[in-house]
């Protein structure tokens, strides 16, 4: 059991290097040993949550025997439990739906995308596991630099927005690992736990303040907070669905948990909101940022477009939570994680499934889509009724606690902004689902031609309901999503409620 | 004041004035490759910052020797030159995967100059 925190990336290290070696050989084989490195580190996630919710404490592990300080170590602990638990699961969802989508829409490219894959979940993975800020920096651009591989795959125009990604990507490390350095040749060590005994001393020192802002600035590139944003949309846009479905839930989160964890477990309580301003910057940026993705896809024609829209608005709910700095707020925002990641993959994935049996990416094309994919479809329509928080689904309760924080820290505004951004999503889902469920308009004459030739009506779209190894994992989020709403409470109990323990009440 | 700051701080002006030039070719810069230059250069300036930081007169190796006893001060710390070292293999990497990717973008768009690709983005649409 105490060898768990160690097992989850290394073996998703380990699929990887033997999935480009087999995947030399035969694609397929490649899949079939990523999927089996995913299945493992999620079971062995699995059996980690189990350790730490009964035992009540963490779980640590030092590599390599060296003892930390001086060695690096991976915690597993209430909060790390509940990001990898996260990743691993919808990276096992997406990498058994990627092949047949991903063949479709990047042929010949699958053989390289599974390493590339399972690389990056060990980097998100390993992000949230380690104890060390160095460690952190050095899986967040493993992470990077798979995800640049993979989403430069897509489209004409993908590699060249993958670069743009890249030089904010860079800026974005470059200015954590200065934050690193400064807090290093300040307090003299990089781990977390001996930095957090180390930091109360030196509150006052310049540098330490310096640090502080450099490590969120560098994390909130990364992050996609509004207006550093910038780069998303494009990205997102153009990059294979399978890849965008694996990417879009889970990439962004991670620079958001960074910061959670620097504000919870690394600095002083108090010192993100009474000394520095930076829990409320990122909240008001995150409240920008929410009305700003909201609008934007309402205006887009583009179904891939309007998610990656959506997509900055919705990090931004993770952000306010961070801003509220109460622990039911921040309980919200680390909820809303889990069900957005739930719900903006399955979009992708659905996205997807239209794209391989009609390849039609804009939504007014998308007419009669109900009929021809019934069960994908209905998938949709949950999805988009958690993007707007409609009990019970997930979407609805990460919503209400933010709210209840908006309320307990007197912030009206904020209250006003998920509220309208509620609605706004409301808009454009709704525009969609009327879309999907709308009769396409078939040429009468062809009708007409069909019947006097006693022929068979031409069907009102072609296509019908994707594959299984597609279909099914679109059903499982969809119960997924149903399930964490219905569920949230076990989730809230059994994991946050210990993980914003720092933040007292 | 100003004189002796800088003769203290002088190793810290100057990667700071790096890494403006770095930020500077990072985002103004509208040649792709010329802001893939400035990025090498915001990150060295980083590695300069580190080693800087690590600098000790009169140390050795950190490697126990029995002449120089176990005093602390006769020795190097290793932990920012590794983590250096570390850094440099990440920025090699992104380096590589960033070049390679302009080569595709030049190779669908016949050029590297920003303008011009997002001009050609926009007729396809």
């Amino acid at each position: 059991m105490s060898q768990t925190p160690v097992l989850i990336p290394a073996l998703l290290l380990l699929s990887a290097l033997f999935s480009l070696l087999f995947g030399l050989r035969s694609a397929r084989l490649g899949h079939l040993v990523a999927v089996l490195g995913v299945l493992g580190s999620f079971l062995t996630a699995v059996a980690g949550a189990f350790g730490v919710i009964t035992g009540g404490e963490a779980i640590r592990y030092a590599m390599g025997g060296w003892i930390p300080p001086i060695g690096i170590e991976l915690v597993l602990d209430h909060l790390s439990v509940f990001m990898t638990l996260l990743i691993t699961f919808i990276g096992l969802v997406v990498i058994v739906y990627a092949p047949r989508s991903l063949h479709f829409e990047a042929p010949g490219k699958a053989a390289f995308a599974w390493p590339a894959i399972v690389l990056l979940l060990a980097g998100l993975s390993g992000v949230s596991l380690t104890g060390d800020l160095f460690n952190l920096y050095v899986f967040l651009e493993i992470s990077a630099l798979a995800a640049y591989a993979l989403l430069a795959i897509g489209g004409k125009a993908a590699p060249v927005a993958t670069l743009r990604y890249l030089i904010v990507g860079a800026a974005g490390g470059g200015f954590y690992l200065l934050g690193v350095g400064f807090l290093y040749f300040t307090a003299g060590t990089v781990n977390m736990a001996d930095l957090a005994s180390r930091l109360p001393e030196l509150v006052e020192n310049r540098a330490v303040v310096s640090a502080a802002l450099l490590l969120v600035l560098g994390l909130a590139l990364k992050m996609a907070l509004f207006p550093m944003h910038f780069w998303l949309p494009d990205v997102y846009t153009h990059a294979p669905s399978a890849v965008s479905g694996m990417i879009a839930p889970i990439m962004t989160k991670v620079s958001a948990y960074a910061i959670i964890r620097l504000f919870l477990d690394v600095f002083p309580p108090g010192y993100f909101t009474e000394a520095l301003p930076i829990a409320s910057t990122i909240g008001w940026l995150s409240a920008a940022g929410i009305v700003y993705g909201s609008v934007l896809a309402v205006a887009q024609h583009d179904y891939r477009r309007m998610l990656a829209y959506s997509s900055v608005g919705q990090i931004a709910y993770v952000g306010l939570g961070i801003g509220l700095a109460n622990p039911i707020g921040l309980i919200g925002g680390l909820l809303h994680m889990v069900n957005h990641a739930l719900m903006k993959s399955v979009l992708f994935l659905i996205g997807g499934a239209i794209r391989l049996r009609t390849g039609v990416t804009r939504i007014p094309d998308m007419k009669g889509l109900g009929r021809s994919m019934p069960w994908t479809m209905a998938t949709f329509a949950i999805a988009a009724l958690a993007m707007v928080g409609i009990p019970p689904t997930a979407g609805f309760f990460s919503k209400w606690y933010l709210l209840l924080g908006t309320i307990e820290a007197g912030n009206a505004w904020w209250f006003g902004v998920i509220l309208i951004s509620s609605l706004l999503s409301g808009v454009y889902f709704f525009r969609v689902v009327e879309m999907i469920y709308r009769d396409p308009a078939v040429d009468p004459a062809e009708r007409e031609e069909a019947d006097a030739a006693g022929r068979e009506r031409p069907p009102l779209q072609p296509g019908g309901e994707p594959p299984a190894s597609l279909l099914g994992p679109i059903l499982i989020l969809g119960v997924a999503i149903l399930a964490v709403g219905i569920f949230n409470v076990l989730i809230v109990g059994a994991l946050l409620t210990h993980a914003v323990a720092p933040l007292g009440g | 004041m100003t004189v002796e700051f800088l003769q203290g701080h002088y190793p810290y002006v100057l990667v700071i004035v790096l890494l403006l030039i770095g930020l500077y070719g990072m985002t103004l810069k509208g040649n792709l490759l010329k802001k893939l230059i400035g990025m090498t250069i915001f990150q060295t300036s980083i590695y300069l910052f580190f080693i800087q930081g690590a600098v000790k007169t009169n140390a050795t190796i950190p490697v126990f020797s029995p002449e120089l006893g176990p005093g602390a001060e006769n020795y190097m710390n290793p932990l920012p030159q590794v983590i250096v070292l570390t850094a440099i293999v990440v920025g090699v990497a992104i380096t590589g995967v960033a070049l390679s990717l302009l080569l595709v973008t030049q190779q669908r768009y016949g050029t590297i100059e920003e303008d011009e690709i997002l001009e050609q983005m926009r007729q396809a649409e």
